[in-house]
């Protein structure tokens, strides 16, 4: 049986380099490239041995690939003291990378039309998702946005990948001006879509689902909500998910999600503690009122 | 020669003094993966209060210098949960256990005590920094006589041969009355210490880093190292027959050490957990490694070694 429990190595990189006004590292890790199941991140260390920098940064995994029996990468912007100094590694650096976390996008059964909606860096985990939905027979159709050109990360990897590549920036200098949610539904409908993938902050992810709700397809989300740790240890990234028992709990984003049905995330309530949650103030009584409107 | 890294906490010996501190280890299977469970001294549960409790609105966690500020608001599946599945597994996998408890009051607190009797558990810890409803939102930890009361219903329902730890904090007390009352009150041990208050705030939002605010959020890491130590070190002399847990940014083995010779008899490792999955291992090793290599043959005699001498 394989394992898929994530493990803790340090590792050498093997290179570092440009993607527009992206980075790319790629480091030699057999062990997580075996694990790594599509939209499943790793969780980083920066600042060396002694860093007073002790929160992990987690980043999606945009591509495995057999190379020096297996080799991982990940994309990143700078943004604070964390991804600058990522900035700085050089091959042979090494990192201590834990990894592959998080649950993997779940795969159709059968061969299915599927839409892979993704803005900025949240299109990273969207690669290695349309490569293994190509290898089971699925059509596979990109929607990708940006504030600008350099910012959609991987036109060109999703045109070999896709069937069609749609590309939408905030100040028009690719594709259409606007968000990619505007063109969500226009592809849904000429791609005849059966299955929506998305990868992107919450708000638009929200706008995806609710399309999709319209055409009546089913769609997968994955969040980006900050971790500290990404093991699951710390309870530092919840967000408020309806389990198969109707009931919301404070799921952890890294360990339960990142990937979430959409119906089942309470979109309007990220980064609250919504009444009725389980153990929230008034989560009792919201539970005592459906058992009495059942009833009734 | 491997050293000898049995520690006596109360009635308990522990095998070795490393253990996770409350809160930090998930349910001990997030951890399970990166550290093995059965090697460390114990694994201490995050705290359970006897319902399910959703926590604080996210965020909540900011990184500060060599520390992280976060207001989790004690979120968990409740008591029942923890016994059903959790100590069960933990158990299942070789790893000791203690319990740490979180209630509104003295009488909540003995309830849970109860609900783990029979239980193989290794120890209780009774959080001391939960509010307390009676006393305008301050915390057991405020008032000696309060804490007092809530030690002594938890000592009244646990099985006499499973000791009872104290978790102080150090914000706003006279950390020796506190630990003395505690003492009195029937604690076989003393937890030192729980975060230290403090406030992170994000300039892009313009709203603090952390939601539950500045009354909950609390500074953990080796930002606090310094506070800690010396924190165990004036309760050891204060109480010196009583083991003390230490806490408080513990990231190696020196630190360990550095804890023992303090006053400790045995180190929680929280926030470096968060950074280094494997770092309860990890700093068991470097603790055995330090011991061999100064020719410590007994990782007791460290214990308190510090006090004396030089003051
Ligand atoms: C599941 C997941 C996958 C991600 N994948 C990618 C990716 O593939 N490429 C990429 O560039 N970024 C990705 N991010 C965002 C990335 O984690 C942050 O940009 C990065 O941690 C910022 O670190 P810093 O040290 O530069 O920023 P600082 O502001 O110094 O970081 C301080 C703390 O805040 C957290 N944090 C800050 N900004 C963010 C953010 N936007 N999202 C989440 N946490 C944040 C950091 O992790 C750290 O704990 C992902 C986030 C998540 C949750
Ligand atoms: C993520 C996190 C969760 C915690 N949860 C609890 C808890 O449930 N109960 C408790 O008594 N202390 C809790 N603490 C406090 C730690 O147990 C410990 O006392 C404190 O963090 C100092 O140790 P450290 O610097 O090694 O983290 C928590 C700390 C952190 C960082
Ligand atoms: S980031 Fe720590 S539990 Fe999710």
């Amino acid at each position: 049986m394989s394992d898929f429990r994530p493990v803790q190595v340090r590792v050498p990189v093997l290179s570092v380099r440009h993607m527009d006004s992206y980075h790319a590292i790629t480091v030699v890790a057999p062990s997580i490239a075996e694990r790594f199941r599509s939209g499943q991140f790793v969780a980083v260390a920066v600042g060396g041995e002694h860093s007073s920098m002790l929160l992990r940064r987690v980043f999606s995994i945009h591509d495995v690939k057999p190379d020096f029996g297996g080799t991982v990468e990940f994309v990143f912007s700078e943004r604070g003291n964390g991804t600058e100094w990522l900035a700085e590694r050089r091959a042979r650096d090494l990192l201590d990378v834990v990894g592959p976390l998080g649950r993997p996008f779940p795969l159709p059964r059968d061969p299915v039309n599927c839409a892979l909606v993704g803005e900025e860096q949240g299109a990273a985990a969207l690669f290695p998702l349309a490569n293994t939905l190509r290898r089971r027979g699925c059509r596979v159709d990109f929607a990708l946005g940006g504030a600008t050109a350099d910012r959609v990360l991987g036109t060109a990897q999703a045109r070999r990948l896709g069937e069609t590549v749609s590309v939408a920036t905030g100040d028009g200098s690719a594709g259409t001006r606007g968000g990619v949610l505007d063109l969500v539904s226009r592809l849904i409908e000429t791609s005849r879509t059966e299955v929506v993938y998305a990868s992107a902050p919450v708000p638009v992810l929200r706008s995806v689902a609710a399309v999709a709700e319209k055409y009546d397809i089913p769609a997968q989300v994955r969040v980006e909500e900050a971790m500290a740790c990404g093991t699951g240890v710390c309870m530092g990234c919840v967000v408020p998910v309806v389990g198969e028992d109707g009931i919301t709990r404070m799921a952890r984003a890294c360990v339960d999600g990142p990937v979430f049905r959409a119906e089942r995330l309470r979109f309007g309530d990220v980064g609250t503690i919504p009444f009725d949650a389980l153990g929230a103030p008034g989560w009792k009584s919201a539970v005592e009122d459906t058992a009495v409107r059942e009833a009734g | 020669m491997r050293p000898d890294l049995t520690v006596r906490l109360g009635s308990w010996e522990a095998p070795n003094p490393v253990l996770t501190a409350a809160g930090c280890a998930g349910t001990g299977r997030e951890l399970a993966p990166f550290c093995d469970l059965s090697r460390i001294g114990a694994v201490t549960t995050k705290s359970v209060m006897i319902e399910p409790r959703a926590g604080n609105p996210m965020p909540r966690m900011a990184e500060t210098p060599s520390g992280m500020v976060s207001a989790l608001g004690l979120q968990g599946p409740g008591i029942d949960v923890l016994v059903q599945r959790d100590l069960p597994w933990l158990v299942s996998q070789g790893a000791r256990a203690i319990v740490s408890l979180a209630g509104s009051g003295p009488q909540e607190y003995s309830e849970l005590a109860h609900r783990l009797d029979g239980l193989s558990i290794c120890a209780v810890e009774v959080n001391l920094s939960c509010v307390n409803p009676a006393s305008q939102g301050r915390r057991f930890a405020h008032e000696p006589a309060e804490a007092a009361a809530v030690v002594r219903a938890v000592r009244d329902a646990t099985a006499g041969d499973v000791p009872v730890f104290a978790k102080l904090a150090v914000d706003g007390v006279d950390l020796r009355e506190l630990a003395e009352a505690c003492v009195t009150a029937g604690a076989d041990g003393l937890s030192l210490i729980n975060t230290v208050r403090g406030l992170a705030v994000n300039i892009d939002t313009r709203r603090l880093a952390v939601a539950g605010g500045s009354e909950q959020g609390g500074l953990s890491g080796p930002a606090i190292r310094p506070i800690a130590l010396a924190a165990v070190h004036d309760v050891h002399a204060t109480v010196p027959d009583v083991p003390i847990i230490g806490m408080g940014g513990v990231r190696s083995g020196t630190d360990v050490m550095e804890f023992m010779l303090a006053g400790a008899s045995a180190v929680a490792v929280g926030t470096a957990i968060v950074h280094d999955p494997g770092a309860g291992e990890r700093i068991l090793r470097e603790f055995t490694e330090g011991l061999e290599r100064r020719g410590i043959e007994r990782a007791a005699d460290l214990v308190g070694a510090a006090h004396g001498g030089n003051e």
